[in-house]
């Protein structure tokens, strides 16, 4: 049995703007000790899908469908549950270190906090347990650095602090939701074989999500791609970089800029990513995709398997995209696609036109300063 | 590369700033943040100059300075001779229709109370105040058309558009005035990947078709070497290395400039788990306190006593200068000492 099993996930928002369609009947499991990577570019759902295993949705937020840990249902279950498998099982780690910490609470008082909490140890035991992780996650001089605050900690130490937060209660998973997006790459090519490294000392399995396809190539064994809030490719690594054989991910490939090799024009995937308070009937994809078919506008493809490991969700064959796309040289780029609902008032050029006659000119604004 | 005078001839520039801490009395001796601390470069017209470094590396203040959005010292000689630092409001007036920047933040950078027309109409309205009414309206929507946004969308707010339209909305502000230099200070780290393939693609062509100089810079060095010609290294306020994009990328000199690039994820498996990465010890020294001799010393795997004494000049053969004392690509054996030294 998996230890992560997730069958037709939803989640939805209800917002001003109306529902907004996060993640669309999503299934994916994880196994012990494995590390899978989610893909997707912002608004494709990845953060949502772990905020909802987690049980840390936004109020106005709903989660359907089914996240079964170990065989136990935690999806919407209760919050004694919930907190149990948030202590001992899944742990989560954040995009911003400062913001995930308590800026007013000393970095051993924090981290004391979740073993008093979850495994009732006294303070002194637990703030030795915590310098002690504080060590393995090579922090230099752990013991007096504890008593610091967060300020006072580099980006990249902070995140180390996060992960060793995270590993107090020894999880058997660990989401990192973009753990590395706002460090600098020396520090980033760190934090990650550290993770790499904890991985195998603790045999935790870990979700991976990024946008980043690098740091996916570097330390996932499996890897899920999303877009628009539902999976459109999932395959062993390797396979999914030597052949992408989803519209999406080899567009994705395309046109990012390599600094192993000679720069030649990117070939940018023209239009930009569905509004999800509207979510296209078929594929969300389809709007942008080289190799769109009349169905692709109106039905969504099943995910489907096509070799061992290996399932996308596609209704072009697998030969047409492998063949590549056709040049879309003179397809309108993003501005085209744009339908967001601007408000179109009668005589626009006049009040533009108005205002800016309106407005004094630097040069005058300088005079009015002398 | 042609040999025509330089656009833009820039010397041992440096922003230092005054950094007083509450309750510091009026002849308190000031603490000094140095920012940029002695740049030298020159840009030819046409040339795209990458400037890459991390965080605290001062890049962005150099593009500040050279505006004048930042207290600096040294000089930044223009194509005609005058040297742009230290220039009154009124004098640079002249010079801001040449030098035009474009933000990171693409959404922050434009005034959310004002229509698209009027962003892109700003500076062409400041800059050329004779203009009739109809010749400003027929230059914003050819500009508009030009970064690939469509004229009738000229009286929407920024709020409507997407990340990457606001980043074209930035891009059609900066060139309306016909710059001979744009200024990107990180104009696509915002953007979602295949977004930001579009806008590296409109600003090479725009370049390409304008024959604009750009200072392009950037934390992502893919991004950085796929538009520069040539790319400069920068760590706490110094140029490191400075070389043609292909001879920096294929033969890095710097100690740092290796270790930067080893560091770089590849989308590429076996790649991946085949390359060596050059860990750096520690972390970058406070600005405030920079190391004596070569600031990048305290981290440097090759770091020798001479390094702490002299700061090494930028120098090598014309087209790749690198500041180091000892230049060169890393052995094997000093990558294994690297790394025994980072495990421990």
């Amino acid at each position: 049995m998996a230890l992560l099993d997730i069958k037709n996930l939803n989640v939805t928002f209800d917002t001003n703007d109306g529902q907004v369609h996060a993640v669309n009947g999503i299934d994916m499991s994880l196994e012990r000790g494995e590390t899978l990577g989610i893909v997707g570019e912002s608004g494709s759902g990845k953060s949502q899908l772990a905020f909802s295993i987690m049980g840390l949705l936004a109020r106005n937020g709903r989660a359907t469908g089914s996240v079964k840990f170990d065989g136990q249902e935690i999806l919407n279950a209760p919050l004694k549950t919930l907190n149990d498998v948030r202590a001992e099982h899944i742990a989560m780690i954040f995009q911003d270190p400062m913001t995930s910490l308590n800026p007013y609470m000393r970095v051993s008082d924090q981290m004391a906090e979740v073993l008093t909490l979850h495994h009732g140890l006294s303070k002194s035991a637990a703030v030795a347990e915590s310098v002690r992780m504080l060590d393995a996650v090579r922090i230099p001089d752990a013991r007096g650095r504890a008593r610091l605050y967060p300020h006072e900690f580099s980006g990249g130490m902070r995140q180390r602090v996060m992960i060793a937060m995270a590993l107090l209660c020894k999880p058997d998973v660990l989401i990192a939701d973009e753990p590395t997006t706002a460090l600098d790459v020396t520090v980033q090519a760190q934090i990650m074989k550290l993770l790499d490294d904890l991985q195998t000392e603790f045999g935790m399995a870990m979700i991976l999500i990024t946008h980043d396809l690098g740091v996916v190539a570097g330390s996932c064994e499996r890897v899920m791609v999303m877009y628009g809030g539902r999976v459109m490719e999932k395959s062993p690594t390797d396979p999914v970089f030597a052949d992408p054989t989803h519209p999406y991910t080899q567009g994705l490939l395309a046109a990012i800029p390599r600094v192993d090799q000679k720069g030649d024009k990117l070939s940018a995937i023209p239009g930009s990513p569905p509004n999800m308070s509207r979510p296209p009937a078929g594929c969300p994809f389809a709007p942008r995709c080289d190799y769109v078919m009349e169905v692709c506008q109106t039905t969504m493809p099943p995910l489907e398997t096509f070799a061992p490991g290996r399932e996308r969700a596609c209704f072009a064959g697998i030969d047409t995209v492998r063949a590549g796309p056709k040049h879309h040289e003179d397809l309108p780029m993003e501005a085209a696609a744009d339908d967001t609902g601007g408000m179109d008032i009668g005589d626009p050029e006049m009040n533009m036109l108005d205002a800016l006659t309106d407005r004094p000119t630097t040069e005058e604004m300088a005079d009015d300063n002398r | 590369m042609t040999t025509a005078k330089p656009l833009l001839e820039v010397q041992d520039l440096r922003v230092t700033f005054d950094i007083r801490r509450e309750g510091d009395l009026p002849w308190t001796k000031p603490r000094l943040l140095h920012a940029v601390g002695g740049v030298n470069f020159t840009l030819n017209p046409g040339e795209t100059l990458g400037v890459v470094g991390e965080s605290g590396s001062g890049k962005s203040t150099l593009a500040r300075a050279l505006i004048g959005l930042a207290p600096a010292s040294g000089t930044a000689r223009w194509q005609d001779g005058t040297n742009l630092i230290g220039l009154s409001p009124r004098k640079m007036l002249k010079y801001r229709s040449d030098i035009q920047m474009v933000f990171q933040d693409p959404l922050a950078s434009l005034n959310p109370r004002m229509t698209v027309g009027q962003i892109i109409a700003e500076p062409l309205v400041t800059h050329h105040p004779g203009l009739s009414r109809e010749t400003v309206k027929t230059r914003v929507k050819e500009m508009m058309e030009r970064v690939g946004l469509l004229p009738n969308q000229i009286n929407r707010y920024p709020h409507e558009f997407s990340g990457g339209q606001c980043q074209r909305i930035g891009i059609a502000r900066a060139l309306i005035v016909e710059p001979k230099l744009v200024i990107c200070d990180e104009p696509v780290s915002a953007l979602d990947v295949s977004i930001q393939a579009q806008v590296i693609n409109l600003l090479a062509d725009l370049q390409r078709d304008l024959g604009l100089a750009l200072i392009f810079i950037a934390h992502d060095l893919s991004v950085v070497k796929h538009i520069s010609d040539r790319v400069l290294v920068m760590y706490l306020g110094k140029v490191m290395e400075v070389a043609e994009a292909e001879s920096l990328y294929t033969t890095p000199q710097h100690p740092y400039t290796q270790a930067l690039l080893s560091a770089v994820p590849v989308p590429d498996p076996e790649m991946e788990r085949s390359k060596t990465i050059i860990p750096l010890a520690g972390e970058l020294p406070s600005p405030m306190a920079p190391p004596s001799g070569c600031v990048f010393r305290t981290r440097c795997p090759r770091a020798q006593p001479v390094c702490a004494e002299t700061v090494p000049a930028l120098m090598g053969e014309p087209g790749h200068l690198t500041a180091c004392h000892f230049p060169g690509p890393f052995t094997a054996d000093e990558i294994a000492r690297a790394q025994v030294v980072e495990a421990a």
